[in-house]
């Protein structure tokens, strides 16, 4: 199949950027991509320079690939990554857009790579629960109900990837400080610092400048992992009865 | 030379206890002076990070990644093993070592193997409360599940997304650390050389990978936990970026190779489909629990599948072979991974392969489909069930268990799994082979420490499902932040190291000049295409099964191959950008030398063990022969200087407590 490219370009942080247009054959059994490697592949034979993308694991799990394709962070098909996206979804002679995830605390390094630190930073100023190597009691001590756990996990499944970010007109980054809170909390093991969580995760993530959240719900329509917004709503509780909680003092 | 690997003396059950409270401690207050240098961030890195930073040590953790949290440990599918016998069901420390050393083919090092054993309930409980969601019971209590090569259940697991939810576990802990300013994070830099000072490890050479600027950092102890090689074959179930490099600057640096052909090959993974194809996918061990393996019995019907005239599934019962079961009727569809990829790549050679590049079988869940769905009938009390109702009670049970997976496998190939068998193949996983460690995870370089998957201690020549991420988090969290202690306590009078000292100079400078040669190389091949090759030669004459006169013939073509990638390799861009071309060229020319080491290991290994198959040492059924009179050692290898041969060490291994036998399935 032929298909039309329309790429970001950007030769690092400081330069504007601009679209460039390709052409490559793929064909339908090819990954996403796969087919940009056929791009690159062929930009390097002509001495050219191939379009830098992030990629590792290539299967859904490790939260590195990203772009925006015709609009969509991770493209069109839903729960999907951009790595487990496959060609058979694109039609002969179309014409693909394809852009970073674009935000004002994910800037550009390169071409479609985008510096996700950020996210790094919320983690450190308090997604953790605060035990040390060794501390810990035998992992039977504290039964915990299967649904419960099973809801941790799914909060826990957020890869980090940032495509909610991408998807919300605020550049809003909820949906992600959202699960980590909401992962923590649902645990016996995460409650005692929940509050303090909480507030010191948001401030970060305000720090950071991402946007506000105005409840456009596009992160949970977009994101790959099927983070819910239900957990926007479990934070915002953390977060106004720890608001309350320090005011009283 | 012969290697000796410093296990304390005493009792097996003993050594670790003993040993870890007559060991050397270094006080808090020099712990503060101390500077310690962490390289990678997954389970081994990112735990040992956390945790030594913890005890006060000044860390400074370094990933080629982008964030911490993306190291390839995330993707470990299974679960994790451990002895603690929560089942009920006679699990216990000395069958958890005796099963790793037994599946290990008697090739790892039995006071290694034990301690693992022994941290490995430790592990569990650090985890559950650090948050980490392992899947429950409805009493709330830990979940179990059983896994191949073991009769007991013993594999905690969150769903299918255990090695996930562990490094976030992991992560979360770093940085912790990281807020408390006791480790400092060193995202998307790559370490391109070892700095030794006095023989002793004092640093490394990194590069910025977003500026390209080259840096020196010291240490008083420098660790590596770097991953493993499986990327050498090009194609492996490993994540794209994981590569040698680490490693392989280490060995350049006189560290030892140890047993580096141990290779292992999972049995079901998604066959190649195409030329242009950038990795291969893993379909958990677990499926095994419920799928059967076959091929057509006729070679007729294997070609009208392979030319898209046949289904799978309109081939009757009589014309199948399931030759796992016919082969091993005591394990079947169960016995461990190498048994199962060889017989597999046995059936493909003899033309009965489904796919059209004729390496693939069948991976089928008919028959669990309706034993499920009669039992479910059954049970849900309905009477005369139509084979409709059958089909449908019963795919919903599959569906529950495997749905992730099955729809993984729909996204790939997009075929449904559950009306057509799936399509496997074997594939590259993992490497039993790394950097040689003594008992404290030391390197024969002082102060050079490897954990996790890039040294070689505890799986021997073949590895177990749900043991390396035990053993990444027991290398991390366990072992290294007392071992390390046995190197620090006896440099708490060594002042920070000087980068600017003449040792840094020679290794940045040679750094430097190494990658400019790539980038002004001027020739026409992207790394990419070398890589490729390389993959085609080592899975060809080094993957599965391996003969002297392969071995040879692969050596020599890698010697042509690496000839050719100097004079025509071509990389866009210049050093002082983000320039991933670049970072592909430093990692192909390492992996072209560690194949031809690998080669090299394989052909000196005269037996067949584990991972390691040698066409001349097989019984007349075809199984592995090993050689314990011989061959019971580790080859340890230096290879500083390639332009002369590789120096081969041997550590005798010696069983005290396990009686060495044969490994049967049948
Ligand atoms: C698909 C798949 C499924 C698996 N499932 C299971 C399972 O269910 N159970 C199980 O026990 N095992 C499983 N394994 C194996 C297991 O995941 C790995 O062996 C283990 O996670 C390795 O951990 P590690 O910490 O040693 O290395 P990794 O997680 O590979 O981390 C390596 C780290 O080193 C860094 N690094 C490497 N080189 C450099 C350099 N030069 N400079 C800077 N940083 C560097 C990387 O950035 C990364 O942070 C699976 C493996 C695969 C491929
Ligand atoms: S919430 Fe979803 S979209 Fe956002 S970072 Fe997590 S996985 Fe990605
Ligand atoms: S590359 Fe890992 S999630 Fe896409």
């Amino acid at each position: 199949m032929k298909l039309n490219l329309k790429i970001w370009r950007q030769k690092n942080a400081k330069d504007k950027g601009h679209f460039e247009n390709y052409k490559v054959v793929a064909n339908e059994h090819m990954s996403f991509l796969e087919m940009l490697d056929v791009l690159n592949e062929e930009l390097i034979s002509s001495q050219k320079e191939p379009v830098a993308f992030d990629h590792d694991c290539r299967e859904g799990i490790c939260g590195t690939c990203s772009l925006v394709i015709n609009g969509q962070p991770h493209g069109p098909m839903n729960g999907t990554t951009t790595c487990q996206l496959h060609m058979r979804h694109f039609k002969e002679g179309e014409t693909v857009v394809i852009e970073p995830f674009r935000a004002k605390a994910f800037p550009v390094l390169k071409d479609l790579v985008v510096d996700r630190s950020a996210f790094d930073r919320i983690i450190q100023a308090g997604g953790y629960v605060s035990v040390d190597t060794g501390q810990a009691p035998d992992g039977n001590t504290v039964p915990i109900g299967k649904e419960v756990a099973g809801k941790a996990f799914e909060a826990a499944a957020c890869i980090g990837c940032g495509a909610c970010v991408a998807a919300c007109p605020n550049s809003s980054a909820m949906l992600f400080v959202s699960a980590k809170v909401s992962h923590l909390a649902l645990l016996p093991q995460g409650q005692v610092e929940s509050k303090k969580r909480a507030q010191s995760m948001v401030h970060q993530m305000d720090e950071e400048g991402f946007g506000m959240c105005s409840n456009i719900t596009a992160c949970e329509a977009e994101c790959p992992k099927g983070i819910s917004v239900e957990n926007i709503a479990r934070l915002n509780r953390e977060y106004i009865s720890a608001s309350f909680s320090s005011t009283e003092k | 030379m012969e290697l000796n690997g410093n296990v304390p003396t005493g009792p097996l059950a003993e050594k670790w206890t003993k040993y870890k409270s007559s060991m050397p401690l270094v006080s808090p207050d020099n712990k503060r002076r101390l500077d310690v240098i962490v390289v990678g961030t997954g389970l081994a890195g990112a735990a040992a990070a956390a945790s030594m930073g913890e005890l006060g040590y000044n860390v400074k953790c370094f990933t080629f990644h982008d964030s911490p949290r993306r190291a390839h440990s995330i993707a470990a599918q299974g679960g994790i093993n451990a002895a603690k016998n929560y089942k009920n069901d006679g699990d216990s420390v000395y069958r958890l070592f005796y099963d790793t050393i037994k599946g290990g083919d008697y090739r790892a090092r039995e006071g290694n193997v034990h301690r693992l054993a022994e941290v490995s309930v430790d592990i569990i409980d650090q985890c559950v409360a650090q948050g980490v969601p392992f899947a429950r019971e409805y009493g709330g209590m830990l979940d179990n599940r059983s896994f191949g090569g073991t009769q007991v259940q013993r594999t905690f697991y969150a769903r299918g997304q255990t090695g996930q939810q562990l490094l976030i576990g992991a992560y979360q802990s770093l940085s912790r650390q990281i807020s408390l300013g006791k480790v400092t994070m060193y995202n998307r830099h790559e370490m391109l050389d070892v700095v030794l000072v006095e023989g002793k490890a004092r640093g490394i050479i990194t590069r910025n990978l977003v500026t390209g600027k080259l840096e020196r950092h010291s240490a008083h102890a420098v660790v590596l936990a770097t991953g493993g090689y499986g990327n050498v074959f090009y194609l492996s179930t490993n994540a794209m970026t994981c590569n040698v490099t680490a490693a392989w600057r280490a060995v350049r640096r006189g560290a030892y190779m140890a047993n580096p052909c141990y290779t292992q090959i999972h049995p079901t993974c998604i066959p190649q489909y195409g030329d242009y194809q950038s990795k291969l996918t893993l379909m958990s061990e677990s499926l095994r629990n419920d799928g059967r393996v076959w091929v057509p019995k006729k070679l007729e019907d294997a070609e009208a599948i392979r030319q898209g005239k046949r289904m799978g599934k309109d081939i009757p019962e009589a014309d199948r072979d399931y030759y796992l079961e016919r082969r091993y009727p005591a394990f079947g569809n169960l016995v461990p991974r190498d048994v199962a990829s060889r017989a597999a790549k046995v059936e493909c050679d003899k033309g009965h392969g489904i796919v059209p590049t004729g390496l693939g079988v069948y991976l089928d869940f008919a028959d669990a489909i309706q034993r499920y769905g009669k039992t479910k009938a059954h049970s849900s009390n309905i009477e005369n069930p139509s084979a409709q109702q059958i089909w449908d009670l019963g795919k919903a049970v599959v569906e529950e268990k495997y749905g992730n997976l099955f729809e993984m496998y729909e996204k790939i190939t997009g075929e449904d799994p559950y009306t057509n068998p799936m399509k496997i193949y074997p594939a590259v996983h993992y490497t039993m082979g790394g950097l040689w460690v003594d008992y404290n995870l030391q390197t024969n370089i002082p102060g050079l420490f490897a954990l996790g998957e890039c040294n070689f201690s505890d799986h021997g020549a073949n590895r177990l499902g749900a043991s390396a991420l035990m053993q990444g988090l027991a290398d991390g969290y366990f072992v290294i932040p007392y071992t390390i202690g046995s190197f620090l306590a006896n440099e708490i009078r060594t002042p920070k190291l000087d980068t600017a000292s003449p040792a840094f100079e020679e290794a940045e400078n040679a750094v430097r000049e190494r990658l400019t040669g790539f980038i002004s190389n001027g020739g026409k091949q992207s790394a990419e295409s070398f890589h490729r090759r390389l993959g085609k030669i080592m899975w060809e004459y080094c993957g599965m099964g391996r003969s002297a006169e392969g071995l040879t013939k692969a050596r020599r073509l890698i010697q042509d191959l690496k000839a050719e990638f100097y004079a025509d390799l071509y990389v866009p861009g210049s050093m002082d950008e983000y320039n991933p071309e670049l970072e592909k060229a430093t990692r192909v020319a390492d992996f072209l030398e560690l194949g031809e080491l690998m080669c090299l290991d394989a052909l000196q290994r005269e037996e067949s063990c584990g991972g390691h198959f040698r066409e001349e040492h097989q019984t007349e059924e075809g199984e592995a022969l090993r050689d314990d009179v011989n061959m019971a050692y580790v080859s340890a290898w230096g290879w500083k200087d390639t332009s002369v041969e590789p120096e081969l060490n041997k550590e005798p291994l010696i069983f005290e407590n396990i009686k060495v036998a044969a490994r049967s399935y049948k």
